[in-house]
């Protein structure tokens, strides 16, 4: 008996980076922006979402895909502020696959927005590994989840554009022991250049900055749509 | 548990390039980088799972990760990141711009012919 190898050289994920390719291509055609919002379960991210839509309510057109295994609890919320959100449940899935994205994006109205985010399903590995055509990640961490998460994940730290550190009112109690610096630090070891922003969606304190980082930044990825739409490299 | 996805997709390629010789492989080996955050046991037990009732049941998997690389800003050496403890080994700085991390390949499947 004898072995044969057969060289192949295909990347395993190329159906849903067809998919990604596909849904960046739609965004480009509508002039939107869109950015994935990556985190463990409950750091806040709908209660970010929502506060986020109303700060800019008027000036930025915001439409919101949800990422739950079950339920359309989140989407509602949003709806709740008079946007529009489709919800994904994935039944179990860990992340949002490209498809399932694009096939949300249609549902959206997308001839009315400037940008769309995607809120993926709580979870701080698998999610931040698929490619969903938008233009960046932003990682939220929550200060009562602890500061050694940067460390202990260092991969979608790595990868995200901007950092939301939430949760910032339960600081002053101390019911929380969490060291700022040594998160930040932490989670810029990978990735010097990335904007970090400590924040409560609760009482609001840190989201004039963040809001006005993601206008500059959503006007700076606008301007570089067009014929050389979306050929910006990704890094990952 | 992400894993679960890169086996369906791996055995459906997999199965593609068998059907097309009509042979059983026995092992395959892909190849990653580090910010896939593949688990190795974790890759097989879901290949070995969803494999069952298939050509590709029973086949070895083999993983190789590849280094994530970067470029020192201070002196534009390109190393291998050490994720813990991340800084350019010729000069110390930890100034650096990340390199595209290694895609999910699949490298190459090895079939037993008589």
């Amino acid at each position: 008996m004898t072995m044969q190898r057969l060289d192949i050289g295909q990347k395993i994920l190329s159906e849903n980076e067809r998919w990604a390719a596909e849904n960046s291509r739609l965004l480009a055609d509508k002039g939107l922006v869109c950015f994935n919002l990556i985190s463990s379960p409950g750091s806040g991210k709908t209660s970010l979402l929502v506060r986020t839509i109303r700060d800019l309510m008027g000036q930025v057109r915001i439409g919101v895909i949800e990422g739950d295994i079950q339920t359309d609890l989140d989407a509602q919320r949003i709806r709740a502020t008079g946007v529009p959100a489709v919800q994904i449940n994935t039944q179990g899935g860990c992340h949002l696959s490209a498809a399932q994205v694009g096939g949300a994006l249609r549902q959206l109205p997308l001839d009315g927005l400037d940008l769309v985010f995607i809120e993926n399903v709580g979870n701080l590995v698998c999610p931040g590994a698929f490619e969903l055509g938008e233009h960046g990640k932003i990682v939220v961490l929550s200060v009562a989840e602890g500061d050694d998460k940067p460390a202990k994940y260092p991969a979608i730290f790595a990868k995200a554009r901007a950092m939301l550190i939430n949760k910032i009112d339960m600081l002053p109690s101390g019911t929380v022991d969490f060291d700022m610096a040594k998160a930040q630090h932490e989670a810029r070891r990978l990735n010097r250049g990335m904007a970090i922003f400590p924040i409560s969606a609760k009482t609001g304190e840190g989201c004039a900055p963040w809001c006005q980082w993601l206008e500059a930044e959503s006007r700076r990825l606008k301007a570089l749509q067009g014929p050389q739409a979306n050929t910006e490299p990704t890094a990952y | 548990m992400h894993e679960m996805m890169v086996a369906d997709s791996l055995l459906r390629i997999i199965l593609q390039e068998c059907q097309g010789r009509g042979a059983k492989p026995s092992g395959a080996r892909i190849s990653c980088g580090q910010l896939n955050a593949i688990n190795d046991e974790v890759l097989m037990f879901a290949l070995e799972a969803i494999a069952k009732g298939t050509l590709c049941e029973g086949i070895r998997l083999e993983v190789e990760h590849k280094p994530l690389q970067a470029e020192c800003h201070a002196c534009t050496a390109v190393f291998g990141v050490d994720v813990d403890l991340p800084k350019c080994p010729r000069c110390g700085g930890d100034d650096f711009r990340l390199l595209p991390d290694a895609p999910l390949v699949l490298e190459s499947i090895e079939f037993n012919e008589a």
